[in-house]
């Protein structure tokens, strides 16, 4: 047997799968001289393949990189590279985080076409504004009717209700420190209830609260599914879920909803700024306001919206006189509050 | 004369050839890479939990305002405990199997040991997810818990029992599978009762191989993050708190903290187990009789009886994910589809992310092997320079003993500094190609390190003596002889990217989304289904490596490997030389 002859072969082949190596290696980077922007968002992991489809459609030449997260995570990543941003558009947050970036100085102003169009609820008031919004979304509670009739939970129509003892170990809610709804969930009920009332509240709710999620979707997927029967959550996912079958009744309480415009705006360190600007122009279009109202029945633009099945249809007038700034200036205090007083009880990852 | 006086000093000390130059080089090389991404970063950890939130130095300030926080504490207490319940089960089990596997007549043990090895293929987040359905609130035999919640520090013993089961019993069937027989016979003739004989000679020849299955599945329960994460509920674990601190609350400095009180425990059992390997002689010596298992009927039976039972659980476990993958809604809907598996519609990533896991098991599968292969050949190889190899040697074991969370935080303090020249390298593949490869460098290297014994040193000295450069001898000799055991790195290697979550948790960028970290996203967002599905993408793809790998080393071992066969040999020697 010739053994020179097969290391020599293997050798050869070993050669040739290094040099592919090499080449697939280098090959890869940057194939286009297309702009690339860099979006940080919480909109739904859903939405975002058909907005870019849109977009694409208007704008073939611009890229979009999607990242996506919780509103509380995306906020704090953006804090965090306040040194050195990432990102090119803080893009379908709450108007409550863009507000605290934009305490930082992190924000540019700017005024896309259209705006005048805009309801005023749903874009910042100074001029130009630093952030503009598209559309909003509310909480909800999502209450798993099978499991309810299981269980003899009655069906809850007012927060107050939620207290009561029989629905202990039976409730879910996100928790404020990562999830958006959960904020402005909370947010609601110190504006509606005066912040000392509030917190007594949240302290009974506590008692009967199974776990506190990491996101906003989770209690109303795990309401769902029947694992915890009460979640507090927001329209758009218990919509989607009834849609695929789920057992689900949507209850806007009585007292009022918290609320949060889906808002974004330009980062001061964005270096496609021409792209980022014809990405907000695009936002609050027709074509753009189309895609979003597949998904919610609140928008910016209130003469374009179409009401959305499964939504609960008293949303509108159960939104509560919503204080951006108010929120936007507190959220730092409010959220070390809670984190205080239940964090315990999160799930890992708070 | 010059020249002779100059030949006759330097012959004193044997001369550094050139071979030996470069080789020395290549040890250099080798030293500076393994310092930079392995114990760099761990310096950045350490310095970093000693700061404020704005770099100042601040003593021990972090570590006082840990202690004073119940919460946190409570932790260390729970993952120790998680630790502990976890290494006396999975062992005491593990054991068992393994006992069956060597020491009995039972059939269909090829068939055994196969599916115990079958967890390694998946990520420590599939088994908690099955153990949601099978015994969460809507469980499908969640009467078997008799009302106790999964949710919490059973849901996570039970997982990392899954998870960690395969490690320990390929140890134990190593400890077990060398026996001398004399001491059974002598045991028989001095008419020891069998439970006797296995408390005197059984437990006392295989210790070393029970502690290190010990120690491996202490550590592990310790330092993994998936099944906490997923099944934990409200009890805290350590590797979760850094996640949280980190992730959730960007408290940079805290998790540094948490970090390193996590190495504590882990250093210490890797201090105790490197001790007592140092102890270890050889049970078996020349004059040792290999001990055959007799044939017992009953015994054999009721090994036969346990070690089903425990296949079946842990394809049982594997095969819920399956198939809550493909339910249309749970548990209302259970019609089959194929919904979960459109993964573009959900966070985590996507398909793209299914992609980037497979390209980062091939890159660190080829890297890796390279780099580790090379590194060992160094070591064992090289001539002189002996502090030097024992220091690669050492840094070359470290990072068994440093968890993939604490890895992962390190990188991103080390490699995130706009001072530090590979900053570049942040959010790209190259970063988690090269954590990936530092997180599982030991076991390839250790792997590595027993192929290249095999080969006699007078290869080299014969090559030396005869002017071959040491390169030819590489290619010629060393590297196919040594090239099964390269695909069993690599193979390792590719696995081991494709599976783990903790070290690369911190690390991905929007470019470079993994599937394992899908599977968590996905989760985390109560998306469990499409989660179970991601979860069964890696391990079928793991599964089809893996056995491509088996044809690959078949078809290898009858090219490469003839020499290891007597009659080749003898064949060989007895026909002419070749012209």
């Amino acid at each position: 047997m010739n053994t020179s002859c097969i290391s020599l072969r293997i050798h050869k082949a070993l050669a040739v799968v290094v040099a592919a190596f090499l080449v697939t290696v280098f090959s890869i980077p940057p194939a286009a001289a297309d702009t690339t922007l860099t979006v940080y968002t919480a909109l739904e992991a859903e939405e975002l393949r058909p907005l870019q489809d849109a977009f694409q459609k208007e704008h073939p030449d611009i890229k979009i990189n999607w990242v996506r997260d919780s509103t509380g995570i995306i906020t704090a990543k953006v804090l965090a590279e306040k040194a050195n941003p990432k990102a090119d558009l803080f893009y379908g947050t709450s108007a409550t985080s863009l507000l605290v970036a934009d305490s930082l100085g992190l924000l540019t102003p700017y005024a896309p076409k259209g705006l005048d169009k805009l309801d005023p609820r749903f874009r910042d008031p100074r001029n130009p504004p630093h952030w503009v919004g598209v559309d909003a979304y509310a909480a909800v509670i999502c209450y798993n009717t099978i499991e309810a009739k299981k269980f003899n939970l009655p069906q809850p129509t007012t927060w107050k209700d939620l207290t009561k003892p029989v629905y202990k170990g039976y409730l879910v809610m996100p928790n404020p420190n990562s999830s958006g709804t959960g904020f402005l969930t909370v947010s609601a009920w110190l504006q509606m209830m005066g912040e000392k009332a509030a917190w007594k509240y949240m302290n009974q709710l506590h008692q009967n609260m199974a776990v506190y999620t990491h996101s906003g979707s989770k209690p109303c997927r795990l309401a769902a599914a029947g694992e915890h029967p009460i979640g507090i959550s927001f329209a758009f996912r218990g919509a989607k879920l009834k849609q695929k079958g789920a057992p689900l009744a949507l209850i806007t309480p009585e007292e009022g909803v918290g609320w949060e415009v889906e808002a974004s705006g330009i980062m001061k360190a964005s270096k496609n700024k021409e792209a980022a600007m014809k990405f907000m122009d695009w936002s609050i279009t027709p074509a753009a306001m189309k895609v979003f109202n597949d998904y919610l029945p609140i928008l910016a633009r209130p003469d374009l919206a179409k009401p959305v099945k499964h939504f609960p249809e008293d949303t509108q007038e159960k939104m509560i006189k919503n204080d951006f700034a108010w929120a936007a200036e507190n959220r730092k205090r409010i959220l070390g509050e809670w984190q205080k007083r239940y964090d315990v009880k999160s799930e890992p990852k708070s | 004369m010059a020249d002779i006086a100059v030949a006759r000093a330097t012959s004193l000390r044997p001369a550094l050839s050139r071979d030996d130059l470069v080789r020395g080089g290549g040890l250099v090389v080798m030293g500076v890479f393994l310092f930079v991404v392995v114990l760099l970063p761990l310096y950045a950890l350490l310095s970093k939990s000693f700061e404020d939130a704005d770099g100042k130095f601040i003593g021990f300030a972090n570590y006082i305002e840990y202690f004073g926080t119940p919460a946190l504490v409570s932790s260390a207490g729970h993952t120790i405990f998680i630790g502990v319940v976890t290494m006396v089960i999975v062992v005491t089990l593990a054991f068992i199997y393994a006992y069956a596997l060597t020491r009995s007549c039972m059939p269909f043990k090829g068939l055994f040991r196969g599916i115990a090895l079958i967890p390694i293929l998946a990520p420590s987040l599939l088994p908690a997810i099955s153990l949601v359905y099978l015994f969460g609130n809507q469980g499908m035999i969640k009467e078997l818990l008799f009302g106790y919640k999964i949710y919490g520090p059973i849901g996570i013993v039970i997982a990392l029992a899954f998870w960690i089961f395969p490690h320990t019993v390929m140890l134990l069937t190593t400890a077990l599978a060398t026996a001398d027989a004399r001491l059974y016979e002598a045991a028989i003739a001095l008419r020891a009762s069998k439970l006797r004989t296995f408390f005197t000679v059984t437990l006392p020849a295989t210790k070393y191989g029970v502690m290190s299955a010990c120690f491996v599945a202490f550590t592990y329960g310790i330092t993994d993050f998936g099944a906490p994460k997923v099944i934990g509920g409200w009890y805290n674990v350590l590797s979760v708190d850094i996640y949280k601190q980190v992730v959730g609350q960007w408290n940079f400095q805290m998790g540094a903290v948490v970090s390193v009180i996590l190495l504590f425990p882990v250093v210490i059992t890797f201090i105790v187990d490197r001790l007592v390997q140092r102890r270890q002689v050889a049970q078996i010596t020349a004059r040792s009789v290999p001990l055959e298992p007799k044939p017992n009927r009953r015994f054999d039976l009721i090994m036969l009886i346990y070690c089903s039972v425990i296949a079946f659980i842990l394809l049982g476990i594997l095969a819920v994910s399956a198939y809550a993958s493909f339910i249309k809604f749970w548990p209302y809907n259970l019609s089959l589809s194929l919904d979960n598996y459109q993964f573009q519609y959900m966070d985590g990533g996507g398909w793209d992310a299914y992609g980037n896991s497979i390209l980062l098991g091939v890159l660190t599968a080829f890297f890796g092997s390279l780099i580790i292969f090379g590194g060992a050949y160094l070591v064992e190889k090289s001539r002189h320079y002996g502090k030097y190899r024992g220091t690669l040697q050492f840094l070359a074991i470290l990072p068994l003993a440093v968890p993939g969370m604490v890895l992962g935080l390190a990188y991103i303090f080390f490699f995130n500094d706009p001072a530090n020249p590979l900053n570049f390298l942040y959010q790209t593949l190259g970063i988690l190609v090269i954590c990936t490869i530092a997180h599982y460098y030991t076991v390839p290297h250790l792997t590595a390190l027993t192929a290249l014994k095999q080969l006699d040193a007078e290869f080299e000295d014969v090559s030396a003596s005869l002017k071959v450069p040491f390169y030819k001898t590489f290619s010629r000799v060393t590297f196919p002889v040594c090239l099964p055991a390269i695909l069993d790195i690599g193979i390792y290697l590719f696995i081991n990217a494709m599976t783990t979550v903790s070290a690369v948790v911190f690390l991905w960028g929007p470019a470079t989304k993994l599937a394992s970290v899908a599977v968590l996203n996905m989760d985390d967002q109560g998306d469990i289904a499409p989660a179970a599905a991601m979860a069964m993408m890696i391990v079928y793809t793991s599964a089809t490596v893996r056995i491509l790998h088996i044809v690959l080393t078949r078809g290898l071992q009858r090219r490469t490997q003839a020499w290891r066969r007597r009659e080749v040999i003898a064949e060989t020697v007895g026909q002419p030389a070749p012209t």
